[in-house]
């Protein structure tokens, strides 16, 4: 498993505290789960994502990842309407591992108040929460 | 240590079945066709299935290599916590092979089957007494199963009380069948923390404990191979409460003709047959899992019940509070052949089992301390739980220890289980292993810790002298091949 | 006592390392309101005293070669050859645990692996899983799942009221604590599924039948299915008898999407009803509602083909309260035996046994019908069948019984309505001997 070191958290999201990551993407907003995340899961086998038209507030479960051992439920970390989900995924699960902020992606959503994004952690206020786990 | 029982044998490769095949070849015996052919609907008339086509001693060589890759209690010491791996007697295999038993229709007259109606009413019986409970029902499966039946007992117990209880309280160190039983009841699992002793606290249970809450599943032993010495107060607190008490009996084995679940508090406990009472468990079961119960929850037993009148054996089925059915028959009733069968050979000696279980792992226990993590030091019972916590700074995993075993010729304990525990390795040697086994085991341990030390990738790359090395879990998961 | 092996010797030795006095020292951390201080009140016998208690029991029972049952019902008399009861018998099979150390548990994991290929063949389905406790079970289990898969929640079942009535009872009892009905779908009278009913249901998740069913009828399976799946539905099919589907068509062709059923008449001693085999089957893409263990293929470290348990994230263990099931031990060495038993009979011969127990089954019902038995269901059947005889067939019925033949079993406690109407087997284990020495006492009886 990583060190906190050697994580990669990307400045231009905002983190859960369940560490999924939300990043504005023009007026919709994309969600994924951090690198810290997929680390602690250890190789995905498999996503669970929720239907395009589903309408889920901050914090409702908007599906599973998986891996060999362990189960994860999904949260919303900004509530609001699915417009699109990760295809790929079903495919390749292993790009949650290998590029949990790009290619790696889960969800995109219509946000219901964009507001909601700034209620997230920094990056540095994340990386504050993470220290604080693994000691 | 001196030199390692596990090595390497000639072991055979062998293809699937399918691969084997040469169609026109058949394995099986057929009786003379004294009987002219009728005419077969074409509309309902199908291809039959594509089967592979193989001789008799293609199928007696196929079967016979795929068991030498296999490892049972039979071939050497397996610690495997939580499951009771002790041996096997030859005699229960044999009496459930009696053709009056083998070939017996569930549906005989009760005048044709009084030999096994008598052996299930005993059976109950005795486990009643092991337990000290008032009744009992063999019809569960396996010990999910009895958890099952446990809860629709109780649920059915509820409602004739008119009550609609929602929640149900589960401590943290339980099985992963406990929240899945309950929750095929419609239950909601309220988890229960142990306190720093890894045994439940009577006020952490007061606390949660209320009038929507159907009660308790603890299991006893604990998980963690501790025994609660609260139960009491914890089934005071919860039976106040209008509440009942579930027990997981998965861990009988430490305390028989020690401990009787009836007489301090238990409303009803499930055994595992494939475990306490020396069932084999055939690679995954077939178990079975009787329910002990408390005179309350008589009236819901599952239907038929056996009853005895005058010298006649009957099932009787006329019992309006019943939960009903959970098995098509009677459930396993080969299983209960052989627990039957071990009751009536072990005796009283059940005690000296339990004491002798208990020994052995409070020995592995004492002779293991110094170079495995021992997260609760207390006297265990039957089972004893390390941690991989001294070998992480070699980077070494409990998952590797538990391979290196292998190479050994053990097979390893039960890992990463409890869950409350991080990196457990579980260890229940049962009372059937002779002290030399077990010496040699903790031998084994011991050099597999100084290994870690000094030569990690030989636990990294463990083990080396099986059929198979590790295998590639996650591709089997990414893209299921679950037919071939 | 022999399984124990410690000497006196012994114990001083590891109670002097464990710092206890005695044995019972080590229960130290028991309370002594805990503890029970009387001794069991069991019997106790030596080896040989257990064998010959045993055996009396044993031969208390109706059953080996000197009678006649001629019921199935559920559980069903086929012969199982020596081979197969030879190799399950293997203490390498049968004295392993759940094969959660891959490497060492290579033919557990490959011979479960080849009995759900084998069963998904027989089914006509794409995977079936490593096995449940029986077809009742495996019912309720089934009709759990497909409710679970159904995206919009839907509340009601369709089930045959001809699927075997213990099953039945199952379901009801798995049933009971949900919120979930179950609607009962009548007979016709050619002895089929009365399928007209399913048009004024709503809240349909699923539609339940069996075939060949209770009465040994064969079921408009696709008939069902098309209905089934009009109303967003998924179709599920039950079996008890599985050799059927080396005669007639497989439940995957007629479109089933969950098929479960007892699988003990695949090779497994019949045992008084247990331990059978829940075979249960679906469509790939239903794979991860699905209960039960799954074994996959993979390789290992050096490339070469090995076995797993996978997809284990839906089991309890992993998922615990929101699990597909709580199934943990399941029939694993039943599966085994089952796996040997179709190996041995392969496609040749399955088609062979099959069309053998229809031909027999059909002799005596024809033998029957010649004797002025009613057979009240025109549909066609295959091993078992239903015979409805003039009133006081009881009493010859336990005439028969004296003479160690069981003629059927009574369906009125089943269908109240199906007064003196009888269920037969005939497998290919009962000679034409037999069964003609039965059309003849019930001749003489209903035509004197």
């Amino acid at each position: 498993m990583k060190e906190i070191s050697e994580l990669e958290l990307k400045a231009d999201a905002g983190y859960a505290k369940d560490h999924e990551w939300a990043k504005k993407e023009g007026d919709k907003v994309r969600i994924g789960i951090s690198d810290y995340a997929q680390d602690q899961l250890g190789d995905v086998v498999f996503v669970e994502l929720p239907e395009i038209g589903s309408k889920l507030k901050k914090g409702d479960e908007f599906g599973t990842v998986e891996s060999t051992k362990a189960v994860s439920e999904l949260y919303m970390p900004v509530g609001g309407e699915v417009s699109a989900f990760n295809e790929e995924l079903a495919d390749s699960p292993e790009l949650v591992n290998s590029d949990p902020y790009g290619k790696g992606w889960m969800i995109e959503i219509v946000p219901d108040d964009m507001a909601e994004l700034n209620a997230l952690m920094s990056k540095d206020e994340y990386l504050h929460m993470l220290k604080g786990l693994k000691e | 240590m001196k030199e390692a029982i596990g090595t390497t044998g000639l072991v055979m490769n062998e293809p699937l079945l399918w691969e084997k095949s040469r169609k026109g070849r058949c394995g099986i015996s057929f009786s003379r066709k004294d009987v002219p052919d009728a005419s077969v609907d074409a509309d309902l008339a199908g291809e039959g299935p594509d089967f592979p086509d193989l001789s008799e001693v293609d199928v007696v060589r196929h079967y016979t290599r795929l068991s030498q890759w296999n490892f049972g209690v039979d071939t050497g010491m397996y610690p495997l916590g939580s499951c009771t791996m002790k041996y096997n007697p030859k005699i229960n295999e044999k009496m459930a092979a009696l053709p009056g038993f083998a070939e017996a229709h569930p549906m005989l007259p009760p005048d044709l089957s009084q030999g096994t109606l008598r052996l299930m009413y005993e059976l109950e019986r005795y486990l009643s007494e092991i337990t000290g409970m008032d009744a009992t029902t063999v019809q569960p499966a396996a010990g999910a199963h009895g958890e099952l039946t446990a809860m629709l007992l109780f649920h059915a117990f509820h409602r004739k009380k008119g009550e609609k209880r929602t929640k149900i309280l589960i401590p943290d160190t339980a099985h992963g069948t406990n929240p899945a039983s309950a929750s095929l009841c419609g239950y909601a699992s309220i988890p229960v923390a142990s306190n720093e002793k890894g045994v439940l606290d009577p006020a952490t249970v007061a606390d949660i404990m209320d009038e929507d809450t159907v009660g308790i599943m603890v299991t006893n032993p604990n998980t963690l191979g501790l025994f609660e010495d609260n139960i009491r107060k914890v089934c005071d607190i919860v039976h106040a409460k209008g509440g009942l008490v579930y027990c997981d009996g998965a861990n009988l084995n430490a305390v028989m003709g020690i401990v009787k679940m009836g007489e301090i508090g238990i409303d009803a406990v499930h055994l595992n047959l494939h475990k306490t009472f020396s069932t084999p468990h055939g690679g995954g079961g077939p178990g079975a899992g009787p329910v002990c119960v408390k005179k309350a929850l008589e009236p819901f037993l599952p239907v038929p019940r056996v009853e005895k009148k005058g010298e006649k054996y009957e099932f009787v089925w006329n019992r309006a509070e019943s939960i009903g059915k959970i098995h098509a028959f009677y459930g396993n009733f080969g299983i209960l052949i052989r627990a039957y069968t071990y009751i009536l050979s072990m005796g009283k000696e059940l005690k000296t089992a339990s004491q002798h279980a208990v020994l052995n792992a409070n020995y592995i226990k004492e002779k293991l301390r110094d170079v495995y993590h021992l997260p609760y030091d207390r006297p265990c019972m039957h089972e004893c739980v390390f941690t991989d916590k001294a070998q992480e700074q070699y980077r070494i995993t409990t998952l590797d220890i538990a391979k290196r075993l292998m190479d050994y010729g053990f097979h390893p304990p039960t890992i990463y289980f409890p869950l409350v525990v991080h990196g457990a390795i579980m260890i229940e040697p049962t009372e059937t292993e002779p002290k030399e086994n077990i010496d040699a085991f903790i031998a084994a341990m011991r050099a597999i810790a100084k290994e870690a030390e000094e030569n990690p990738d030989l636990l990294k790359n463990a083990p080396v002298k099986t059929k198979v090395r590790r295998l590639d879990e996650v591709t089997a998961a990414r893209k299921p091949c679950l037919c071939g | 006592m022999r399984y124990l092996p410690h000497t006196g010797e012994d114990t001083a030795e590891m109670l002097a390392a464990v710092g206890a006095k005695d044995l019972s020292d080590l229960f130290s951390a028991i309370p002594k309101d805990c503890r029970f201080n009387g001794e069991l009140n069991l019997p106790e016998m030596s080896e040989w005293e257990v064998s010959s208690h045993m055996n009396g029991l044993s031969r208390q029972m109706g059953a080996g070669a000197e009678y006649k049952v001629f019921v199935g019902a559920g559980s069903y008399a086929h012969h199982i050859p020596a081979s197969v009861q030879y190799l399950a018998g293997r203490s390498e099979f049968v004295t392993a645990y759940t094969p959660y150390q891959p490497e060492i548990s290579q033919g557990t994991l490959q011979a479960i692996f080849e009995y759900q290929s084998l069963t998904a063949r027989l089914l006509g389905m794409e995977v079936a899983n490593a096995s449940m406790y029986d077809g009742a079970s495996a019912l309720a289990e089934a009709l759990l799942m497909a409710i679970r898969i159904q995206k919009v929640k839907k509340k009601t079942v369709a089930v045959s009221r001809l699927i075997h009535p213990m099953y039945r009872k199952v379901v009801q009892t798995y049933f009971s604590p949900t919120e979930y009905t179950i609607a009962e779908l009548p007979c016709l009278p050619d002895g089929t599924t009365d399928l007209s009913p399913l048009d004024g249901l709503a809240d349909l998740a699923a539609v339940a039948l069996q075939s060949p069913n209770f009465f040994g009828c064969i079921e408009n399976m696709e008939e069902a299915g098309k209905k089934a799946h009009a109303q967003d539905a998924l179709f599920l099919t039950a079996f008890t008898e599985p050799l059927a589907y080396g005669l007639y068509k497989n439940p995957g062709s007629c479109g089933a999407d969950i098929v479960c059923g007892e699988g003990q008449s695949m090779g497994i001693p019949q045992s008084f009803g247990g331990p059978g085999l829940g075979m249960f089957a679906s469509l790939n893409k239903y794979v991860r509602n699905m209960p039960g263990r799954l074994i996959g293929q993979t390789t290992d470290a050096e490339g070469r083909r090995g076995f797993v348990l996978t997809l284990s994230t839906r089991e309890q263990h992993i998922r615990r309260e929101r699990a597909t099931s709580n199934i943990c031990s399941n029939q694993g060495l039943c599966a085994t035996m089952s796996g040997m038993y179709m190996a041995s009979l392969g496609g040749t011969g399955i088609r062979q046994l099959a069309r053998l127990n229809f031909d027999k089954a059909e002799y005596l019902k024809e033998g029957f019908r010649k004797a002025g038995v009613k057979i009240p269901f025109s549909r066609a059947t295959f091993n078992e069948f239903t015979a409805a005889f003039p009133e006081g067939f009881q009493s010859v019925h336990r005439r028969l019984e004296k003479e160690k033949i069981i003629a059927g079993i009574p369906l009125e406690c089943y269908y109240p309505e199906l007064k003196n109407h009888y269920l037969f087997c005939v497998t290919e284990i009962f000679s034409k001997a037999d069964m003609d020495h039965l059309i003849h006492t019930i001749q003489k009886e209903v035509r004197p």
